[in-house]
Order: structure tokens, then sequence, then C-alpha cells
């Protein structure tokens, strides 16, 4: 055999190898911690258990609504499945680029034998949409404020008094949640909420109760400012995230607490693109399958404070895979944490969102 | 050649001479040279059409589809056609519901429309228009599945029945009013007009907000350019006068943060100039300001300002320099040694002769600076953001593509218009990039 023969050879070889082998899956999440506890939690089980399957890694979910969209049009879409937010899964099951997934047929069933859609219950808020985990955004304050006198905000209302509490907040760039909780401290009451929100005259009251506050606000638009800003004491208390904040206090050991009166839960999880060869439907429908089993829901929760979306996930939350620490006194959904919670209403901000955005943006910019 | 004189003769005494002048070949001259002309000129064409192609395939295109979009409106007519067709006989101004055939057509449609899903989508393009379209769509998606189109003959109580909006006529009027092949909606929300029942008008004040941005946007850009001037301009006088080895090594020094990461430099922006960051507690140490009364430098428009002035600062330094280089020392001493003093000398005969570099930074800064959205987006806070910030929501969050396009295609113009200005007073001639 002389040389070229051995290099021809050896080429077909890791041509067929290849082609026989691995398939790729691309996977498009949040990227950080975040990311780096699904991969822990389902992508290496995943993989190790179908030794033929690649997953490839993306982190655009905060862009995968524009790009799918554009992929749908280029009629290429390269992406198996995304982990998205409810409201842009609502988003995108209505732009027709999602494909509807019938929870009880392609869904594992609970060990006890229950149907995932009643495991799921009122978590599947879209067609399209398979919940993962349950967050809550929530207001965290310093511990060091010497202003206030040895007091601490217990109540959503203390974000708003600018008295008792001096000293520059943190709020989303958006108003989502925020003209709720302004309403909330206007005297609405809570079943009321988005009754009044949906009227002139309650937007007008909301912006009108963040205008007392407006001067002292820093707005963000990244999950990772708020943490960052408490950290260096520009704010004294802020929204985010309830995960990004369990690092902050837990794992950076900042003189941080959490406030979790008003929380405002919100659901993310995954889709699977519409339009995908049926090959690949297959594969990303086998993915989803074990990867929102209760097992692999509860696992995820060792690596990040976030709640299992599924009833049957809750008793089988343990410890933090590094730290040690019982996660569930951390997580939203624990009854002590959720004593006065509030429920992101998808179908209002699905039609309200650009009415109500135009206008908050507007009052931003005065 | 001696042919061709030869030749020429021979026309000189056979032709008459207000004839066409002939070639050798016997064909006019003129032709021969048009056609060999022609040759080269399709020679060159042929050199450059794989960068014309690609200009045209990767640039023009995208960009005039996207522009296109902005009065793309096709969605309505697609998915409700017998609806269109029957809202036509349907007066709106008269503040009564359209009839039961109106309501039938829209049954048909909509049946046909859940099969792909195109209800939805149409509903979340009426949303734009109307608050509430969106999930009035989804939701009579899911009941009209069951209407039997047959066996029902009261179709606005069939609608009534499956959500009581049907009955408000501000939905029906959205559609009509919305149910053209073109649209000018996007570009009447863009310039923030709406279409009243008297006509087009402006939006409530509390809902303005792009003449706002753009507004600012032009302001700040021209804000942003002439700081870059004033802080530009000493540093490409100093690279151009100094020797080349202390020169070269001041250039690297401009370039450096050039190649660094936008991101970073942003976010190194940040640490500075937030109000526990490191100028405040300089300024506190030294006892400038009170620890209570701290600056606010970021979340605001002089964030923006400072950010973007360092970021653009290369643009403006790099075409004043390469000016600058081409001037002759010899001027300036020329005109000292006539009696100028140095101001005179610099500002009568330095000065102008840079101009030209000026012109080209200034164009560079401004275009750059009325495009920008990330360094805004992360140091403006509210007051310091720019009109591509709202494109950028549009484009990637709301997915209001179509009001994305109109905002894009204004600010286009408005470019495209302050250039001919420019021309117009400072001359395009007379920016020079080197």
């Amino acid at each position: 055999m002389n040389m070229k023969s051995i290099i021809l050879s050896t080429a077909a070889g890791v041509v067929a190898a290849s082609a026989a082998g691995a398939k790729d899956m691309t996977i498009v999440s949040w990227g950080g911690a975040y990311s780096a506890s699904q991969d822990a939690a389902y992508h290496q089980p995943y993989m190790k258990a179908n030794p033929d399957v690649n997953i490839i890694n993306d982190e655009s979910s905060a862009e995968a609504v524009a790009k799918l969209r554009a992929m749908a049009e280029a009629g290429n879409t390269t992406w198996d499945v995304v982990d998205v937010v409810a409201s842009d899964a609502i988003r995108l099951c209505d732009e027709g680029l999602a494909m509807e997934i019938d929870a009880d047929t392609m869904l594992a069933d609970a060990p006890d034998g229950t149907k995932a859609s009643e495991d799921f219950g009122d978590l599947l808020v879209s067609e399209c949409f398979i919940p993962q985990i349950v967050y809550s955004t929530t207001f965290a304050y310093r511990t060091d404020v010497d202003a206030w006198g040895g007091k601490e905000p217990s109540n959503i209302c203390d974000v708003f008094d600018l008295e008792a509490f001096p000293g520059k907040r943190s709020l989303e760039k958006r108003p989502i949640n925020n003209m709720e909780w302004a309403l909330l401290c206007d005297g609405v009451a809570k079943d009321e909420v988005y009754d009044v929100l949906g009227t002139e005259e309650g937007q007008q009251q909301a912006l009108a109760k963040l205008d007392t506050i407006k001067d002292e606000v820093i707005w963000w638009s990244a999950g990772a400012d708020t943490p960052q800003l408490l950290a260096d004491g520009e704010v004294v208390m802020g929204s985010t995230y309830n995960g990004r904040l369990f690092s902050l206090i837990e794992e950076q050991k900042q003189p941080v607490k959490m406030m979790w009166d008003a929380q405002v839960f919100d659901l993310d999880g995954w889709i699977i693109p519409a339009n995908l060869s049926e090959e690949r439907k297959q594969a990303a429908l086998d993915y989803i399958m074990f990867a929102t089993d209760t097992q692999r829901l509860a696992d995820q929760a060792k690596y990040i404070s976030y709640g299992p979306a599924r009833a049957s996930s809750a008793p089988l939350v343990g410890k933090h895979a590094e730290l040690g620490i019982d996660m569930a006194p951390h997580m939203p959904t624990d009854p002590e944490n959720a004593k006065n919670t509030f429920l992101y209403n998808y179908e209002f901000w699905a039609d309200y969102r650009d009415d109500i955005d135009a206008k908050f943006q507007a009052w931003l910019a005065q | 050649m001696v042919n061709t004189a030869d030749s020429s003769q021979d026309i000189a005494h056979s032709a008459p001479v207000t004839g066409p002048v002939l070639g050798n070949d016997g064909r006019p001259l003129k032709a021969s040279l048009a056609r060999s002309l022609r040759r080269q000129k399709l020679r060159a064409l042929g050199l450059i059409a794989p960068l014309l192609i690609f200009v045209l395939l990767t640039f023009i295109a995208p960009i005039a589809d996207m522009l296109f979009r902005s009065v793309e409106n096709n969605i309505v007519g697609d998915v409700l056609p017998r609806t269109v067709v029957a809202l036509k006989d349907w007066d709106e101004t008269t503040g009564e519901l359209p009839d039961n055939a109106t309501f039938k057509a829209m049954a048909l449609d909509l049946k046909e429309a859940v099969e792909d899903k195109s209800h939805t989508r149409l509903g979340s393009r009426l949303n734009y228009e109307q608050s509430g379209i969106s999930s009035l769509f989804r939701q009579t998606g899911r009941k009209v599945k069951r209407l039997d189109v047959e066996e029902t003959t009261d179709f606005v109580a069939a609608f009534e029945d499956m959500n009581k909006k049907w009955m408000d006529v501000e939905n029906w009027q959205t559609i009509k009013a919305f149910s053209g092949r073109f649209t000018d909606g996007y570009f009447l929300a863009a310039a923030d007009l709406t279409k009243g029942p008297e006509g087009i008008e402006r939006v409530p004040e509390n809902e303005q907000i792009y003449y706002t941005l753009l507004l600012r946007t032009l302001k700040m850009s021209l804000i942003i350019t002439f700081s870059c001037i004033l802080l530009g301009y000493p540093i490409a006088f100093l690279l151009a006068t100094l020797p080349l080895r202390t020169s070269n090594l001041l250039l690297i020094l401009v370039l450096l943060p050039f190649w660094t990461s936008l991101l970073v430099r942003t976010s190194a922006w940040k640490v500075l100039l937030q109000q526990q960051g490191v100028i405040n507690d300089t300024l506190v140490w030294l006892g400038l300001v009170a620890d209570n009364a701290r600056l606010e430098l970021i979340n605001n428009q002089t964030g923006t300002i400072i950010a973007m002035t360092h970021i653009l600062l290369p643009f403006m330094i790099l075409p004043l320099f390469s000016v600058m280089k081409t001037i002759p020392p010899s001027y300036v001493r020329a005109a000292k040694s006539l009696g100028a003093n140095d101001w005179t000398a610099f500002w009568r005969v330095y000065f102008p002769q840079s101009v030209p570099g000026i012109g080209a930074g200034s164009i560079l800064c401004f275009i750059l600076s009325i495009g920008y959205y990330i360094t805004p987006e992360i140091v403006g806070g509210t007051k310091g953001v720019f009109i591509s910030n709202r494109i950028a929501y549009h484009i990637s969050s709301s997915l209001n593509w179509g009001l994305a396009a109109a905002l894009g295609t204004l600010l286009l113009v408005v470019v495209l218009g302050l250039y001919w200005l420019y021309d117009k007073f400072v001359g395009i001639d007379n920016v020079k990039l080197g």
C-alpha cells in the first residue's frame, strides 16, 4: 500500500465515520449559569444515553423571536430546540413559527402515571410551549444602607416610599411588571389590576405612580444589571430574576437580601421551531421527552434556584450541587417566599404590549 | 501607421469632406472607435462584475427588501379575501356593524386561516394598530373550528357568541382601514401620526416618541461630532508635526482603543462613570465633590456623549491626521517670515488647509453616531437613547418589522438630506480622507 492510498482510505474512513456518527442538534438557550445548569441536568445525561447525538449550544435566546422569523423567511431553520420565556413562545406560536405540542402524547407522564397535561397544569400557557421552570421577577435590597436607620423594606410599596427608604432603585426598562406594581401600590386591588390597566386612565394612573420615583430609578435591560448595580452600591434596591439574586447572595456573599413580596411568576421553557424536517422533528421531540420528565426538571434545581414546572418534580428538589445548601427555601415557589405573589397575565400582555410599551417609552423619554 | 496615413489621404481625395471618415476596413472611424471603447468598457465591467453582483445581492437587495416592508400589507387581503371584498360596501362611518354576509365571509375566511394558523399572524399584525385584536383572533380561531357554516344562518349572533368584542365596531373599522395591499400606517406611526375619524392627526402627546427621539438623535450626534473635532484636532495636529518615530508611537495609542471590543470599552465607561465609580470616588477623595452630591455622569445624555465621543474619536483623528500630513510646514514658516504671529499663521494659513480633514471626519462621526445603538443602550439610561434603539426593539422584540423599516427609511432620508445640505454649503469635493 503506497502513501497515496493510505491517505485516501483514511480520508474515506473519516468521512464514513462522521456521516454514520454524531447527529448535530442545536439547542438555543440564554447562556451563563442558566445554560450551564441545563448542560449538567439535561444535555450531558442525554448525550450519554444517545451517543449518536451531538448537542451544540447556541446562546441566542434573547434574539430568538427575530432570528426564528428571519430563518423561516429564508426557508432554512438551523435550530432544533429553543429556550424562550412564555410570552415569546406565545408570540412565536401566533406567528406560526413554533410547532404545536400535544402534552399527553409528546411529553413524559409523571412517575405515578399522572398525564403530562395535568402535571404541568395551568403552566401550559400556549399550544406550542413546553414549560421548564418557574422563575420570578422580584426585588432585593442592600442591608447596609445607613440612611434607612436600621429599617428594612419588606413590602412592595416600600419601593415607592422615598422618605423611609431613600436611594436609587433599579427597575426593568419595560412596562411589564412595573405597571402592575405601581397600581398595586396606588390602592388597586390585586384581582382588578389588569382590568384597570386595560383602560387609558389606568395606564395613566400607573405612570403617574411611577413618576413619583422616576428621578431615583436606574432602568435596566439585561438581567445581570441589577446584581451588578447592587454589588457596586449604585442602587439600594432593585428588581431582577430571582436566580440572579441567589447567585449574588449565596455564591458571591454580598450584603443583599431578597424581598419576595409581590414577586411576579413567569415561565421559561422550550419550543420546537415549525417546519423542521421529519427526522429533525423526531429527534427534537425525543430530546424534549427526556429533558422535561419529572427527574430531569428536579435535577436542574441543583444548579440554579428556579422552580421546576412539574408539580411532581417539587418533592424531588434537593441540595445545591456545589454549595451543598438546601435549595427548596430559595425557590420562588417555596410557601415562605410565595406569601404574596402575582402571576404574569400572558393574554393581557399579548394584547396590550405594543400599545402600553409605546406609552411607557414616550413617558420615559419625557 | 503609414497605411493609415495613406488611406486617410485616399479618403481625403476620394470622399467629400462632409461624409463620414472611413477607417482602413471601410467602416466609419467613429463606429470602430466606439466599438473598441465599448469592448473596453465591457471588459472593465466584467472585471468589477463579481463585486457589483456581490454588493447588489448582499447589500442593496436586502436593504431594498427591508425598506419595502414599510409599505407592504398583503397579510390582510391574503388571510381574509372574502371579508375584504364584503367590507368594501360597508360604510364604516355610520357606527353600525357590517351585515350578516360580511360576518359569514369572515367565518369562511377564518375557518381556512385556522388550518395554517395564519389567523394569529394576522391578529398580531392588526394588534399593532389596535390593542386586543391579537387575542380576539386567537380565541375566535379556537372556537370557529366548531362553527358549522352550512347550518348557521345568523352569523352575527354566532360571532357574538364566540367573542363579544366582534360587536365592537372599532375592530371592523381597523380591519377595513388596513385591508389594502399597501399601507401608509407604518410611516404614519413612525412620524407620531395616526388615522383618526377626520383624517390624519397627531397621536396624543403621551404617545409621541419618534419625533422626540429623531430630534434627540440628530442633536446629540452633532454634539458628539463637535466634541470629536474639539478633542481630535489637537491630537492630529500633534501627530502630524512630531518626528516620525514619536508620532508612530502616539498613533498606536490612538489605534489601540480602536482595536478593543466595543462592548469592553463601553462597559469600562460604566465602571468609570457611575456614582460609586472611579471618577466620582477620585473627585470625592480630592474634596472637589461632596460625598452626598456625587455627579451623575452615566445613564443620561452625558454618559452617551462621553462614551460615544471616545468610541468615535479615531474616526476623526485618522482623516485629520492624513490630511495634515500633506500640509507642507514651509507654508506656515513662510507666513511667519512675512510677519504673521503664531495665531494668524495657524488660523489663516494652516487651518483652512486642514478643513477637508475636518469635513471627512465629521461626516464619518456623524453618520456612524446616528445609527449607533449598543453604546446608548448601555450608558444612555432613558434620556440618552437614540432612535436606533427603538428600531432594534421593533426588529428583535416586538417583531413589528414594518414600523422598524419605516423608521429606518426615515432615518436614511434624513441622512441623505443632511448630506445634500452639506454638499451644498461645504461641498463634498472639500472632503479628503488622505
